[in-house]
């Protein structure tokens, strides 16, 4: 290499990587940021008296490791060759599904009724579904904009094949008792058809049988009994039997509380009493609203929000479709688990252990967020503006 | 990109703004509409309260003797919420704990039955406690039975041992009071109930006693105290976290009572001396009476009930074998205010008032045949032989009835007769009213009875509420009774078709009756104390009051108990002086002369009339001796009364004398008012002294008694 075939060579990896921060979406990832940030406050209010006797900063010091982590990959994945990306996602996906199958071995652990986890040496865990969901994400955008034209629709042999790839990962999780997972999956996939522009006919028949299986599920009884009170106990939430009915009244009681400016941190009666279960992780925001009230809820939703808008920007300016659906898939799954699990918190939608993005306590869930922000920003850089 | 792919790609924008309007809607509607309830709610959802109890307050007497204290008692007490989950039951460890506390199985299974169950014993046998709440099924047990209980905690669950403050009767000078004691039994889910969501720390909880019965229930609020209650912080398993506020148990107030437990002691006595001599003369003697009441005010310095019981028995919770045995003896109700007799003679000065007020010369005479007859009806002079024309003094000296027969009967017309119109004058009954009598007394007692005046009004109620059953059986004529006894059966048939015709006329037969205190008149020996106590003040009728003042633990004062004035009986000048000269004449040269023999009567002249009243079904007469004292300066009033007891005079005048002579100071018929057994010969008119450490100060004379105090 000539000397001045080298200096252009460095000029031009200079001049990507000046574009690179240049194009980075900085909204995204400040808000995501502020968000990771911040719940560690949470995370220590909520945790710290639960291993008395033993470190009280244990959470505490593995979650902001969590979202070191997280940050890592995320700058990994945002900087991937948009090409090395679609040909690693098969690679990607087989990896996610062998991952759920490991749960089924002896590593494998329950945690709450879902059999969902497994046993990492050194005493941590992983969720491998949290992993599917990318999985997902990326292998539907590769069927779905295979080998056409920005312009031309999916064929319904595409359709069915994404569908078929789909339904395994998402029947492995069912068999788990992850219904929140299950839940988050299915609108992934159904977003993704529908922003791919396949026929009107998938998109209308996938609704319909999402409402009929879950209608079948639940009049043949495969639904457990303790799932059927999650699911309704937010009906009832004064039904104090089940532990579900429990979770819900503490849950409601501590944001309630919070009222407009909160109790004040570390000032909260029932995340200090430990009266609302999991609060470093599921029910984090009960933590949110009960030490810093409505005022700061209400930002940590708006923080939320800018995540998905700027998602939502990233896939609207997309000019590839593999590009929009991944970041319309990524928009999707963020706002559906956001809304499952405040919605849980606030007592309109059941109790399903499902975490907050970028806020609950948790290795993978924290990981597979800063996953899905990494890929909307790499969709992002790699659109030409 | 495809138009179709954009189009989506907005609805999906849209429905995410939804689901985060939805949101914002819900935490808004959570924590600003509706916050301030779940702040309360996470308030008492992370604390607890700690009760210390409060040390229940002492019942004195008037001079400061501790009458009901409390002490510290090991009992064992049955969870039964814990029982119920052993596969038997807890039969098992039942039987293990009758082995160990030296009782049947049956003795304590019946204890832990909820009144109301079936196989439950009655009321208050059973458990009417809070149904969540420990049973006591033993007091007193001995240590060792305790740490062989405790210490096996696996053979023994459910049950327990504590230490527990209960209480204690130091029973001065052998007194007993249990009557106007009463006692304490555990609160009822009912009083829990009732008090709904209170939050007065002094509110009732679970494993309080209660007040059940006399002073103990009638001042519960006062003795009961105020609990202490720390409330902490606690988190979700309950793990304390710290102390959000603390108040220390404020101990129950003291009542002292104008019971002198010295002359209660000498009345109590004299009580049971007036039954027993009764039985000596051959009499059934089943039930007595007998109270001291200071006349100037109402005080009630002594209350006895024959028989009565051991008040021991009700601490930590009745047995069955002693609660039956109490009903057998009918001890358990008080003679003086809850049982109602006819009074007999001793109501002639209630006719003696009728007759003032209508205008008869108190200072006349009349004439005193041996019966009054009145139609078909011949009224005999039982008591006394026909004196012919006599005073009236000397008619209630020898309790000549004939003299008051006939002035009944001449009030009776006077007054309209068997046609009265409404609300014509009544002159007895009127009478009656006027010493308030019919009424309850308002006495500081619960439970008390109204008793009842007979009278033309009186009748009318009863034959409204009667008629139908005595029409019916006119109708019927006793058809089941005339096959065995027509003869009877004929006779009850012609009464009830004359009570279902014009039972409700007053007729003179009736006021005749009423003249002597028979027919349905029937009173309580307290009314009839209350209505003496009232002739011998000038005629001021004043309520019975047991309790004299509340005092703190720490000795202030909270309240005394100024008499109360129920009325004053209206009779013209000089009727009551006319009656204490009477009366005292009776002691002197009348019916109550034999008891008094020997009595300095020059000094302290007594008052008094006997009465020997007949009650329908008894074998023998109600024996009454009212009385009052010293007949020119009045103090006291004195009644002593036995159930079918025979003459008033007879049987239980001596036990009257030996009241007075207690009161008085009167040995061997010399007054010496350092004998009485009222400290400084009379009531005393301060209140005792309670030390600031709640020990209250008692009269020097008395003998040491045990520590009154003994309060955990």
């Amino acid at each position: 290499m000539s000397t001045a075939e080298s200096q252009r060579f460095i000029g031009a990896r200079q001049q990507e990587r000046q574009s690179y921060w240049r194009r980075l979406d900085w909204w995204l990832l400040l808000s995501a940021l502020i968000l990771s940030v911040g719940s560690s406050v949470f995370v220590w209010s909520a945790s710290r008296s639960d291993l008395a006797g033993d470190d009280p900063q244990y959470f505490l010091n593995r979650h902001v490791i969590n979202i070191v982590i997280g940050l890592v990959l995320a700058f990994i994945i945002s900087r991937l060759d948009y090409r090395l990306l679609r040909a690693y996602s098969p690679v990607f996906y087989g990896l996610a599904i062998f991952g759920i199958l490991l749960v089924y071995t002896p590593l494998g652990a329950t945690i709450a009724g879902a059999r969902a986890w497994i046993k990492l040496p050194g005493g941590f865990t992983m969720q491998p579904s949290e992993f599917a969901k990318v999985a997902i994400v990326l292998i539907l955008a590769v069927v779905l904009a295979e080998k056409r034209d920005a312009e031309t629709e999916p064929r319904d042999r595409d359709v069915a094949l994404a569908l078929l790839l789909a339904a395994i990962p998402i029947g492995l999780v069912l068999l788990q008792n992850d219904t929140g997972t299950v839940l988050i999956m299915c609108t992934i996939v159904v977003t993704m058809v529908a922003v791919s522009g396949a026929r009107t006919r998938w998109v209308a028949g996938l609704l319909v049988a999402g409402a009929t299986a879950a209608v079948v599920a639940w009049q043949l009884g495969f639904v457990k009994d303790y799932q059927i009170a999650r699911l309704t106990s937010f009906v009832n939430p004064d039904d104090a039997a089940s532990t579900a009915a429990y979770n819900a009244t503490q849950a409601r009681i501590a944001i309630g509380g919070g009222e407009l400016w909160g109790r004040g941190l570390f000032q909260g009666p029932q995340t200090q009493g430990n009266f609302v279960p999991v609060n470093e992780s599921d029910f984090i925001f009960t933590v949110i609203g009960e030490e810093v009230g409505f005022v700061g809820a209400a930002l940590s939703i708006l923080l939320l929000s800018i995540v998905l808008w700027r998602g939502m920007r990233v896939a609207l300016g997309a000019q590839e479709l593999y590009g929009r659906l991944v970041a319309a898939g990524v928009v999707a799954w963020l706002a559906f688990q956001t809304f499952e699990n405040i919605g849980m918190n606030l007592g309109i939608m059941p109790i399903t252990g499902v975490p907050l993005p970028f806020v609950s306590y948790g290795g993978t869930s924290m990981f597979a967020s800063w996953i899905a922000l990494g890929l909307i920003e790499n969709v992002r850089i790699h659109t030409r503006s | 990109m495809s138009d179709r792919s954009n189009i989506r790609l907005v609805v999906l924008g849209v429905l995410i703004i939804s689901l985060i309007s939805t949101l914002l809607a819900r935490l808004f509607y959570l924590q600003i509409v509706v916050g301030d309830e779940y702040a309360a709610q996470a308030a008492s959802n992370s604390t607890r309260e700690v009760v210390t109890p409060a040390v229940r307050g002492l019942i004195l007497d008037q001079r400061g003797r501790p009458m009901v204290a409390n002490r510290t008692s090991l009992v064992v007490s049955v969870d039964r919420s814990i029982l119920a989950r052993e596969e038997d039951d807890g039969a098992a460890i039942l039987g293990r704990l009758a082995q160990t506390l030296e009782v049947t199985p049956e003795s304590l299974a019946e204890r832990l039955l909820p009144c109301g169950s079936e196989g439950a014993p009655p009321l208050p046998v059973c458990w009417d406690g809070s149904p969540y709440q420990p049973v006591p099924v033993a007091k007193d047990v001995p240590t060792q039975t305790a740490l062989k209980i405790m210490e096996r905690r696996s053979e023994f669950a459910g049950v327990t041992a504590q230490l527990e403050a209960v209480r204690e009767y130091p029973s001065p000078y052998d007194s007993n009071l249990a009557h106007v004691l009463g006692y304490v039994g555990p609160v009822t889910q009912e009083q829990l109930d009732a008090q709904g969501e209170s939050q007065d720390p002094a509110r009732l909880r679970a494993r309080d006693l209660v007040g059940r019965n006399g002073l103990e229930a009638q001042y519960d609020s006062e003795l009961r105290g105020i609990p202490g209650i720390t409330t902490l912080a606690v988190d979700q398993v309950g793990r304390v976290t710290g102390t959000v506020s603390e108040s220390d148990p404020v101990a129950g107030n003291y009542v002292v009572t104008n019971i002198d437990a010295h002359l209660q002691a000498v009345v109590e006595t004299a009580l049971e001396d007036a039954v027993l001599r009764s039985r000596e003369a051959g009499e059934i003697a089943d039930s007595g009476a007998a109270i001291v009441l200071d006349v100037t005010n109402g005080a009630v310095l002594a209350m006895a009930s024959y028989p009565t019981y051991d008040p021991r028995l009700w601490v930590g919770g009745i047995s069955n074998s002693d609660y039956e045995k109490l009903l057998a003896d009918k001890a358990l109700s008080s003679n003086v205010i809850q049982g109602t007799f006819p009074p007999g003679s001793t109501y002639k000065v209630v006719t003696t008032v009728a007759a003032a007020r209508e205008g008869y010369d108190l200072y006349g005479t009349y004439d005193c045949p041996g019966d009054y007859t009145v139609g078909s009806q011949r009224f005999r002079n039982f008591e006394s032989s026909a004196y012919g024309p006599i005073t009236l003094e000397r008619a209630l000296e020898v309790s000549c009835n004939t003299v008051f027969y006939r002035m009944a009967d001449e009030m009776w017309l006077k007054s309209g007769g068997l046609y009265a119109p409404d609300g014509a004058p009544d002159p007895i009954a009127d009478a009656a009213d006027s010493f308030a009598l019919g009424r309850r007394t308002g006495v500081d007692l619960p439970n008390e009875a109204s008793g009842l005046v007979s009278g033309r009004e009186e009748k009318l109620a009863v034959w409204e509420q009667r008629r139908e059953t005595w029409c019916a059986d006119a109708k019927d004529g006793f058809a089941d009774l005339r096959r065995e006894n027509p003869r009877l059966a004929e006779y009850y048939t012609a009464l009830a078709k004359e009570n279902c015709l014009d039972g409700f006329r007053w007729r003179n037969g009736d006021a005749i009756n009423a003249s002597i205190g028979q027919g349905d008149t029937s009173i309580t020996p307290l009314q009839l104390a209350m209505a003496y106590a009232a002739i011998a003040n000038d005629g001021t009728v004043y309520q019975p009051q047991v309790a004299k003042a509340i005092v703190t633990s720490g000795g202030e004062v909270v309240r005394q108990f100024d008499p109360v004035v129920r009325g004053e009986v209206q009779a013209p000048e000089g009727t009551f002086e006319f009656l204490r000269a009477s009366l005292s004449g009776v002691t002197f040269d009348g019916t109550g002369k034999i008891p008094f023999e020997g009595f300095p009567l020059d000094d302290i002249p007594i008052a008094s009339k006997t009465g020997s009243a007949q009650v329908f079904g008894d074998k023998s007469t109600t024996a009454w001796y009212a009385s009052f004292a010293p007949a020119d300066n009045p103090r006291y009033a004195v009644i002593i009364m036995v159930t079918q007891g025979g003459t008033g005079s007879v049987t239980v005048g001596p036990s009257v004398r030996t009241i007075y002579e207690a009161l008085f100071g009167v040995v061997d018929g010399v007054i010496d008012p350092a004998q009485s057994v009222l400290v400084g010969g009379e009531p005393s008119s301060t209140l005792p002294v309670v030390r600031p450490d709640g020990i209250p100060i008692v009269p020097e004379s008395d003998t040491p008694s045990p520590d009154p105090a003994a309060t955990p």
